[in-house]
């Protein structure tokens, strides 16, 4: 096609800005070494011994377990369990209810107040009555993790399912799609992209309320590691904990938008053509 | 062609808003014959999409009756199918073209190979083979609207309802469209109404055309097209009939100038269109180049 050449001159322009944007990345580490050893302060470490830190604490294992230590095992992937229960329970809830209350007017009219006062409510401060409810441990920390969560979710989903195109919806009408087809092949596809700006949201929540809840009182996790670095006043163990959430954080941010990239294909080539 | 009357319009009314709100039909009565295509033609706003919706059962009237086939029309009756105009906003983006034209084929056709092969046909008719594996955004807005006449094909309609069918495409496109309804209505027995504002169109594929007057609807005029078979853009557009036809729809609709004139008056409507009308002369100017180059 006559646009390809354009095409790839802007493929090189991009990956150009990509180099670039590492480039300043690597940059801004660079002066943190720097500065770091000249202050020698212990607060303070530089990142190569942060990288060393971590590499020790946590990938140094045996190959057989790809590399992970009892360390990493024992904490880090608890907390990521409780991160996919928390978000697994807050998707089911929030998509399957958000459809259920965007496609009926009435009930979304009188839940409306309720889901603007639940979800203004920091998800953290309940942490105390979850510790009540559930104990401390793994239950209480789905819980807090689930119901911070569900609200991005729930509310964008509500109001996707609400605004499905009238066009859309008086053809599967003209069309007799049955009720089932109509749930399937048209509300739920066009209430993704909705579906997933919420989901967006909620993954980056899901990491501050996991750190959060295993801060309160847990037994293992990232938040506990974290608790004991600062306890035993290793400040080196604190700054690697703090660049493994950062590392997290991103590893679930691109997890989702991997997902959402398959996921919502149509949508961005409908968008990109369309005027 | 036989002459059942297949549809039978009765006093129609339908208002929109609270209470009595803003009337949009007011009392259509008007007949379609199995076999027929009739236009319906009028300005903006004069219920024409409203009247189509009736029809179709999409929406409920106020008063009046629709019955097709001797039964009165409640919900969306069997074996009707609707074209709208916004072909971008009726398919469904998430569904390939092929999914798009099978998806209303569940209802009736329980195996899925069934089903795509009834949709690879309807593509076919259309003129769209090697596109099913698309999506529908990946095509030309004439193409869309293939895939739209396509999905409404695949359901063998025995009456086919079109909004507006062409309103969004190029003039090229449009009159391939136009004679695309006309081959796929030649192969098969199919009763069409036809909603359009093209007064070249409706008169071109239509075997009558009912004229409405500006809103409230009402039917202005009911208008026998008695051109031959088969239609041809070029020579068909020429003929002194045609030329006639389009000019004496094309007074009716600009009639709505001067209020509730007499319906077909020439000395009336030709004479002093206001403002109202000068929209129309404007859309006329280019629609109906075959009818200056007759006269030329």
């Amino acid at each position: 096609m006559s646009w390809a050449p354009g095409r790839r001159a802007a493929g090189w322009r991009t990956t150009g800005h990509a180099l670039g944007r590492w480039a300043v990345l690597a940059a801004a580490v660079g002066l943190w070494e720097v500065w770091a050893r000249q202050q020698g302060s212990s607060f303070f470490p530089p990142p190569s011994a942060i990288a060393a830190r971590m590499y020790d604490q946590w990938f140094s294992g045996p190959a057989a377990h790809l590399f992970l230590t009892h360390d990493a095992i024992g904490n880090v992937l608890p907390s990521l369990g409780r991160i996919a229960a928390g978000l697994a329970i807050a998707v089911a809830v929030g998509g399957v209810a958000g459809v259920a209350i965007g496609r009926s007017p009435v009930v979304a009219g009188y839940l409306d107040p309720l889901l603007q006062f639940a979800r203004a409510l920091p998800a953290v401060t309940l942490v105390p009555v979850f510790i009540a409810l559930f104990r401390l441990g793994t239950e209480m920390e789905v819980a807090t993790i689930a119901f911070g969560t569900v609200w991005p979710i729930l509310l964008n989903t509500i109001d996707g399912a609400r605004s499905v195109d009238p066009l859309q919806m008086e053809t599967a009408r003209a069309f007799r799609l049955p009720g089932p087809q109509r749930l399937t092949k048209l509300i739920i596809p066009a209430t993704m992209p909705r579906f997933f700006a919420g989901l967006r949201l909620s993954v980056s929540l899901a990491l501050v309320l996991m750190v959060f809840a295993e801060l309160a009182g847990s037994s293992n996790g990232v938040g506990y590691e974290m608790n004991n670095a600062q306890s035993s006043f290793d400040m080196t163990w604190v700054w690697a904990t703090i660049v493994l959430l950062a590392l997290l954080g991103n590893a679930l941010n691109l997890l989702e938008q991997a997902v959402e990239h398959r996921m919502l294909g149509w949508h961005r080539g409908a968008r990109g053509r369309t005027p | 062609m036989t002459e059942a009357a297949m549809l039978e319009v009765t006093g129609l009314t339908h208002a929109f808003g609270p209470g009595t709100g803003h009337l949009a039909l007011d009392g259509i009565t008007l007949t379609v014959h199995e076999g027929e295509l009739v236009s319906i033609v009028g300005p903006s706003g004069c219920g024409k999409s409203t009247l189509l919706r009736c029809v179709g059962g999409l929406i409920r009237p106020a008063g009046g009756s629709v019955v097709l086939h001797g039964a009165p029309v409640g919900n969306v009756p069997d074996r009707l199918a609707v074209v709208f105009q916004d072909y971008s906003r009726s398919l469904f983006p998430w569904l390939s073209v092929r999914d798009n034209v099978a998806l209303p084929l569940r209802r009736t056709q329980p195996s899925r190979a069934q089903r795509r092969a009834t949709a690879l046909e309807a593509l076919a008719t259309v003129g769209l083979t090697g596109t099913a594996q698309k999506y529908p955004w990946q095509l030309s807005g004439g193409m869309q609207q293939r895939v739209a006449i396509a999905r409404a094909l695949a359901c063998d309609p025995v009456l086919l309802l079109m909004d507006e069918p062409f309103g969004s495409v190029d003039a090229q496109t449009r009159e391939d469209l136009e004679d695309l309804i006309l081959a796929v209505r030649r192969d098969r027995q199919m009763t069409i109404l036809m909603v359009t504002h093209d007064i070249d169109e409706s008169v071109y594929v239509g075997d009558r055309v009912i004229v409405l007057t500006p809103g409230p609807g009402r039917v202005r005029a009911d208008l026998p097209v008695d051109l031959p078979a088969p239609r041809d853009q070029i020579t068909t557009k020429e003929l002194p009939a045609f030329v006639r036809l389009r000019t004496e729809v094309s007074r009716l609709v600009r009639g709505q100038a001067d209020g509730p004139g007499e319906p077909g008056d020439p000395g009336v409507a030709g004479g002093a269109a206001g403002a109202a009308g000068a929209e129309y002369r404007g859309r006329d100017r280019y629609r109906s180049r075959a009818a200056r180059a007759s006269q030329e």
